[in-house]
């Protein structure tokens, strides 16, 4: 009688029942979309970021439409009936978390975007006694000033980890997208900065430009298989060099996908496209085929087949370097030929 | 029992007692009474209950004359029901109020009194609308401040419960409603005091019930009608004594003191001066500074003023009185002298003597504070003053000067009973900066968080952009209870810097006074920026002059051109009110109090701004002489009319005050062509043209709301002594070869709206923003445009019938008879109007309906509507809200029989003329240019002989000739008239088959009150008596119209489909029938971006939210389609549409269940409707009206 490989992983200090988790999306934005990805087996979910940004813009949209034409004119003192403003700010927000926590069993992690260096810290706090299990920072910058140099934007992004490690007891993870200049330097850097993990990497809502009217427009696509392999060669080489949790997220469509992860080194991959595409049940095949393949090829535990492929491990380190590119294009070309 | 105090307008005061104590409240917007309805609406929405704990049923309704029938129902099933209104909505509420109370029914109305419409319309305060009620049989109590309309509002429906005598409970409109003052508030206890239960089961009991029907509404004969009419004379009889008790009862409970009838003066006075409302509290005043000063005199408050108690009136008064003048704030033209007048001289006639044994004194009468005039001490001492001649008028009016009639009394301008401990201050601000919203706050700060008393009063301009607002704050250790703007002033706060260039904001400032300036230059450099008139004021008064530049520390706080914060602070450390670092303290509480909901930026950007404002604080040393070479800007320009440098330009000035009645018109007609001469000036950025990227398309100058952006072509001669900058180009148009082209911006009537800018269409191929006209900041460009703009005016307007104007860019080279309204920057409604004034203006006739459109049509000083220079245009009327359909029906009617009489005439005299010219004359006129030129020449030649002919038909003919020219009948207004007030009209209208056009600005709200709900307003939009999200889906007036089958119909949205809005109003104006357009209009209550609302509109197509359509009854026939979709089937949900608007997404925010629910019914419903059109796009029809030469 064969043993079901043991699935369990461990996620910034957090015991998880496999490596699949539901990344942030409409998915993990709703209640029921959330208790559907527990019960196909997600062993976590984050929620969709809390906008700092946001939340300002919308108090202050929602202020200028209170004030909108007001006190201006004898016959109307103001436009709008006072409706309320509940719906503003991190209230729903926390909620959700809340109400998450009290219907879910799996680990919820909430996620934040700052916009200021006291906005990082205050909701930070307000996510933490949410009840939130875990907080990620998903912090990006554009840098750009011409002036501004790599340094000052690694420090930037250190600093504002700093200040919310000093104020929030949540382990934490740093979602990050590739554009450093050392990636393996600046995962160090988060490291000593005070973060429990890493999140490889942040998708951004890149502009597109509308022919039709010249207008820059804001694009959202869900991700391609494709990207996947950016964060594969980056896992591969964080593994073993650093001392955080490393998560993936961004292109992993499939089991095989998740499982090349693990062995790249991912603790837990996070998965959203596919899980829109297919539905939240989709999650339960995943995870059945990531033990049959894991069953199939004679591993007992995901711990024990994590990074067995990663730079460290693999038998062939140098293809996670640059040869690597070098490779795939005279194949290529050969082959045309 | 502890009670709280409060700072509350009268409105406030007012509704929160109505809303406690009712169970049915029936709403209808109307100035100044609408806050009351919205602040029941708004509760009721949040669940706010009643002191019986259920939440008050608050409907709104078609009209004041349906909140009343509905007050009418509910009352006689049994609920506590009660309505709010003014004027002519009062006006409309009077044969259900005979009803009322003819039925002996318990109910209180609370009135916000204002002007009645007469020469014109005026949302001011006065008792003519209250008075025209005084038959009905309703009691009559009146309240003078806004403490007594909280505690009157209760002890009337309390009377009103006992006595079985319906109540108009009323006070003044603005002075009072609008006026924030610090009351205690009454408890729910106190409510249930005086709401007794057994008072209401009696009138449960009296209700309609099947379980015991009765029968009520009778017809009666004259055997009995008499009779049963005097059967409630008893009711009325003991009415007094009921409130006297209530009034009694209130002063053991909560301490204030109110009688029917309240005397205030020497016990031994000699001359008493009677009055009602919030004067009362100036003519206290006077009488105690007369008093003070040896005189013997007093004054009679009257509260309840009907039914009139003659003897406890007199009683109040003692014997000793002489004389006596009585004040109304109303005027009846004919009558011996005004109610209020006539009933205390029957009074004092018939029972003085009996009553005081001594003979009865003089009674003489006056008019004062119509329309909201100023009513002041010195006008009150003026007429005690009055009182003491022997030869005192018997009729005279006071606050104005009548150099017509001679009725005005003289009074003394620096008589004055301010007490010395009052701060007394007066800010200046535009509507825009929160200037108002601050003082509200500081009134609150200092009302409830003080022992101290605070009055708050606010005075705006007639501009709905770029409006001025003047406040009045007065501070105290006493109840404040001045209702009288502030002459002179402790403090002056100048809040924009630019109002120094033409405003005198020093006026009231009294010497030694504190002068606060925000402005961009600092101590050392401000002082040569003010112009001589201000420098003399500020170094003769001997002003403590300081300067902040409160724009710098507002952006620096993210608060953009929101200074009040700002400025609030500064005022608190000037005026010494409170110790600083308490008023600052007091300061970020008040903000934290008003804005703490609205989110933690908000309140750290108002902190910011405290912080900012004191260190940014600075004191100015000035010259002890003025010599500045700057001086004020005149109000109108040298050369203007005559009427507009008499009488507009004082109006313009802020001092029309000061013009004598022989100034004004006497039948309320004004000239027009007058917005042009106010060069406001309000924009800070305008557009600037580059010819070598426009297209010519005329985009810009067809949406531009306020006909700022023009278009001309023009032949090459005319640019002879043009400035060098002067910008023109090839005109590209094949049938003008050789003629020359220019878009112009008139810079100083420019909104900076921006909105031609967004709609341009033509970019830089190097620079992709850079378009053919492009925003950019005014004051570098003010000169050179100024001139290019005078000039352009100078090149003559295209030959009309030479210009295609089926095309939109030929239809902007037609003159704008409609330019620079008062409407809001940006406004969706005015580029409408304007098209039409373009295209039909010279010969235009126009009904306007009560809202925006007769506010920024017809709202002094100016008016927007033009003449072209041919001296012909738009010749404009409002009549009322309700029945602008009907009024303009009649302007048909009117044109139709006066034409058919002149070519009768014509006919008659045709020996005289010879066969040909009568038959060119009575011939109908071709519709183009080009005949209609031809015609109005024609007429002209025959006027010219006409006169000159002695026959009588020649005379009578000469009368009448103008009406060979055709006439354009324009009918407009917004969708609270066209779907609501007026609905009944507009079908009886449409019905008619006569020929006029029904132009519908459909904002979708009542926008000119603040944005009520109306029948147009979308499903799951919010609005004011919608603040729950609008429920029900809209009425479909387009398909209700259409299915006469002989209408002409259109729905139009002229930033979705320009050249659909221009054939539309070509194809309507040339049906000979009865045509309605529905115009789809942007506007501020939706919450959107007004620069870009235009181009917005495209998704309102596009959604199918708003589907573009005609219905064109001349295509009725032989198998044809009338109604043809302009719209392409709907491709995006309406959600991307209503994402994008403030009034469906603060629902999604505030209530996201109801968001969710309404949102998606309200997609069923474009759905449903999309559906709906297609099938009638394939539907036959034949109409049966259609003359043959009209079938197309």
């Amino acid at each position: 009688m064969t043993v079901k490989p043991d699935l369990k992983t461990t996620y910034l200090g957090l015991e998880l029942k496999n490596p699949l988790m539901a990344a942030p999306s409409p998915l993990t934005g709703e209640l029921p979309s959330m208790k559907a990805l527990e019960d196909a087996g997600a062993s976590a979910i984050v929620l969709p970021s809390l906008f700092e940004e946001q939340i300002e813009h919308e108090e202050i949209q929602a202020h200028r439409l209170d004030l909108y034409g007001a006190e201006s004119f004898h016959e109307a003192q103001n436009y709008f009936p006072d409706v309320g403003h509940d719906g503003i700010g991190p209230d729903s927000y926390l909620d959700r978390i809340r109400r998450a926590k009290e219907h879910l069993s799996i680990p919820v992690v909430a996620s934040l975007n700052g916009h200021t260096a006291g906005g990082w810290v205050h909701y930070a706090q307000l996510l933490e006694q949410a009840g939130a299990d875990a907080l990620e920072l998903n912090i990006y910058y554009i840098p750009t000033e011409i002036g501004e140099t790599g340094a000052e934007v690694e420090s930037h992004y250190l600093d504002l980890l700093r200040r919310v490690r000093e104020e929030v007891q949540l382990p934490l993870a740093v979602k990050i997208g590739p554009a450093f200049s050392s990636l393996a330097n600046m995962a160090k850097g988060f490291e000593a900065a005070g973060a429990d993990g890493l999140v490889m990497f942040n998708r951004f809502l890149e502009p597109d430009i509308e022919l039709d009217t010249l207008h820059v427009v804001p694009k959202l696509e869900l991700s391609s298989h494709q990207t996947m392999r950016l964060a594969l060669r980056w896992t591969a080489i964080m593994y073993g060099q650093v001392d955080l949790s490393i998560a993936t997220t961004g292109g992993a469509h499939s089991s095989e996908d998740a499982i090349k992860l693990i062995l790249a080194g991912s603790d837990v991959v996070m998965m959203a496209s596919t899980l829109l595409r297919h539905g939240p049940h989709f999650m339960a095949k995943l995870v059945d085929e990531l033990s049959f393949w894991l069953e199939d090829n004679e591993y007992v535990s995901v711990q024990q087949a994590k990074g067995s492929m990663s730079r460290m491990n693999c038998p062939d380190p140098s293809s996670f370097e640059r040869v690597n590119y070098m490779k795939a294009l005279a194949s290529f070309t050969s082959e045309m030929v | 029992m502890q009670r709280r105090f409060v700072t509350l307008d009268g409105n406030e005061a007012v509704a929160s007692v109505a809303h406690r104590i009712n169970e049915v409240i029936a709403i209808y917007p109307i100035t100044p009474a609408s806050p009351m309805g919205e602040f029941a609406d708004m509760w009721a929405a949040g669940g706010k209950e009643n002191i019986f704990g259920t939440v008050p049923d608050v409907v709104e309704m078609q009209s004041e004359a349906g909140a009343a029938g509905t007050l009418h129902g509910s009352l006689q099933t049994g609920a506590l029901t009660t309505t709010f209104t003014a004027s002519q909505g009062l006006l409309l509420m009077l044969p259900n109020m005979f009803k009322v109370a003819g039925e002996l029914t318990p109910t209180v109305i609370h009135v916000a009194a204002r002007s009645l419409a007469t020469h014109a319309l005026s949302i001011f305060g006065d008792h003519s609308d209250v008075m025209s009620a005084r038959t009905t049989g309703f009691a009559m109590l009146c309240s003078a401040s806004v403490q007594e309309c909280h505690d009157l509002a209760l002890l009337s429906q309390a009377a009103s419960l006992q006595s079985r005598i319906p109540f108009l409970h009323f006070f003044d409109g603005f002075r009072t409603s609008h006026e924030v003052n610090k009351i205690e508030e009454l408890t729910d206890e106190d409510l249930h005091f005086f709401m007794e239960p057994e008072l209401i089961q009696a009138h449960r009991d009296r209700a309609l019930n099947p379980e015991r029907p009765v029968l009520r509404g009778t017809a009666q004969n004259p055997d009995v009608f008499f009779q049963a009419r005097e059967a409630s004379n008893p009711y009325y009889d003991g009415l007094a004594e009921i409130l006297e008790q209530s009034f009694d009862r209130f002063a053991d409970r909560v301490g204030r003191r109110y009688r029917l009838f309240e005397y205030f003066g020497a016990e031994d006075a000699e001359r008493v001066v009677v009055v009602m409302g919030s004067g009362a509290a100036t003519v206290k005043q006077t009488v105690s500074a007369l008093n003070a000063a040896g005189e013997k005199v007093g004054m009679v408050q009257v509260r309840l003023f009907r039914p009139f108690s003659a003897e406890r009136f007199l009683k109040a008064m003692p014997a000793s009185v002489r004389s006596i003048a009585v004040l109304d704030r109303t005027k009846e033209p004919g009558a011996l002298g005004e109610p209020l007048f006539q009933d205390v001289i029957t009074a004092a006639a018939e029972s003085w003597q009996t009553l005081h044994g001594s003979s009865c004194p003089k009674v003489v009468g006056g008019r004062y504070g119509l329309s909201s005039k100023e009513f002041t001490p010195a006008m009150v001492a003026s007429v005690f003053a009055e009182l003491e001649r022997q030869e005192a008028k018997p009729r005279f009016t006071v606050g104005i000067v009548d150099d017509v009639s001679g009725l005005s009394l003289k009074w003394d301008p620096d008589f004055n009973t301010e007490p010395d401990d009052v701060t007394r201050a007066v800010f200046f601000g535009l509507g825009s900066d929160g200037t108002v919203g601050a003082n509200k706050n500081s009134v609150k700060i200092i009302g409830e968080g003080t022992s101290m008393h605070a009055q708050g009063y606010f005075v705006y301009d007639s501009k709905k952009s770029g409006s001025t607002t003047v406040s009045h704050l007065r501070f105290g250790p006493q109840p404040v209870d001045s209702p009288y703007l502030i002459s002179r002033a402790n403090f002056v706060a100048c809040h924009q810097f630019n109002f120094l260039e033409r405003m005198d904001v020093l006026e009231t400032a009294e010497p030694g006074a504190t002068f606060l300036l925000n402005s961009p230059f600092g101590k050392e450099e401000v002082w040569q920026h003010v112009p001589e008139e201000t420098q003399r004021q500020i170094v003769d008064k001997k002003l403590k002059f300081y300067v902040v530049d409160a724009a710098a520390v507002a952006k620096k706080a993210g608060m953009g051109g929101r200074i009040n914060t700002v400025m609030q602070t500064c005022f608190f450390s000037l005026s010494n009110i409170l110790p600083k670092e308490e008023a600052l303290q007091r300061i970020k509480d008040a903000i934290k109090k008003t804005y703490g909901r609205r989110g933690e930026s908000i309140l750290q950007r108002n902190y910011a701004a405290v912080d900012g404002a004191v260190e940014a604080l600075h004191l100015v040393k000035y010259p002890e002489v003025a010599d500045n070479a700057l001086r004020r800007l005149p109000p109108v320009p040298a050369g203007v009319p005559d009427f507009v440098e008499k009488v507009t330009s004082l109006m313009l000035a802020g001092k029309g005050d000061l013009l004598p009645v022989s100034a004004l018109p006497v039948d309320g007609t004004f000239p027009t062509t007058t917005a042009r001469y106010e060069r406001r000036s309000i924009a800070r950025e305008i557009p600037i043209w580059d010819p070598e990227i426009c297209i010519q398309c005329g985009l810009c100058a067809f949406v531009c709301p306020h006909a700022a952006i023009r278009t001309k072509a023009f032949a090459l001669e005319s640019l002879q002594g043009c400035p060098e900058h002067f910008l023109s180009r090839d005109y590209t148009e094949k049938k003008w070869q050789g003629s020359r082209f220019t878009v112009q911006v008139a810079p100083d009537d420019c909104t900076g709206c921006g909105v031609c800018v967004d709609v341009c269409p033509a970019r830089s191929k190097e620079v992709a923003r850079h378009k053919a006209i492009n925003m950019e900041p005014k004051e570098p460009h003010l000169e050179q445009e100024r001139q290019r703009f005078d000039f352009f005016l100078q090149i003559p307007e295209a030959d009309r019938s030479q210009v295609d104007r089926t095309s939109i860019k030929g239809s902007q080279l037609l003159e704008p008879l409609f330019e620079y309204s008062g409407a809001c920057s940006g406004c969706g409604e005015t580029p409408y109007v304007k098209l039409m004034s373009q295209l039909f203006g010279d010969r235009a006739v126009i009904a306007n309906a009560t809202g925006c459109s007769s506010i920024y049509g017809g709202n002094l000083p100016t008016t927007p509507w033009a003449t072209d220079a041919d001296g012909c245009g738009p010749a404009w009327s409002n009549s009322l809200f309700e029945d602008n359909a009907e009024f303009g029906l009649g302007m048909r009617l009117a044109i139709d029989q006066q034409h058919a009489y002149a070519v009768k005439l014509l006919t008659q005299l045709a020996a005289e003329f010879g066969d040909e010219c009568v038959a060119a004359l009575t011939a109908p006129c071709g519709p183009s240019e080009a005949e209609i030129r031809q015609r109005r020449q024609q007429v002209r030649q025959l006027k010219d002989r006409l006169r000159s002919m002695p026959q009588a038909a020649a005379k009578d003919l000469l009368a009448v000739a103008d009406h060979l020219i055709p006439r354009s009948v324009w009918i407009l207004g917004g969708d609270g008239w066209a779907y609501d007030i007026g609905f009944g009209g507009v079908d009886h209208v449409l019905a008619s088959g006569r020929n006029v056009n029904i132009l519908v600005l459909d904002t979708g709200v009542y926008s000119n009150t603040g944005g009520q709900a109306s029948k147009a307003t979308p499903r799951a939009a919010v609005a004011k008596f919608a603040a729950d999200g609008k429920a029900v889906s809209k009425k479909d007036l387009g398909m209700i119209a259409a299915a006469y089958g002989n209408v002409y119909v259109a729905q139009i949205a002229m930033g979705a489909n320009p050249k659909q809005c221009l054939n539309a109003m070509l194809e309507a104006e040339s049906y000979p029938g009865p045509s309605l357009i529905l115009a789809y209009s942007h506007c501020i209550a939706h919450g959107v971006n007004m620069t870009t609302a235009m181009t917005h509109q495209k998704l309102a197509s596009k959604t199918g939210f708003w589907p573009l359509f005609r219905y064109d009854p001349r295509r009725a026939h032989d198998g044809g389609h009338p109604f043809h979709l302009d719209s392409r089937k709907p491709k995006l949900p309406f959600q991307e549409f209503a994402s994008k608007e403030g009034r469906f997404a603060m629902l999604a925010r505030a209530n996201p269940q109801q968001a969710q629910h309404l949102l998606a019914l309200a997609q069923k419903d474009i759905d449903d409707r999309w559906h709906y059109y297609e099938q009638l796009a394939g539907i036959e029809r034949e109409n049966a009206d259609l003359a043959e030469e009209l079938k197309v």
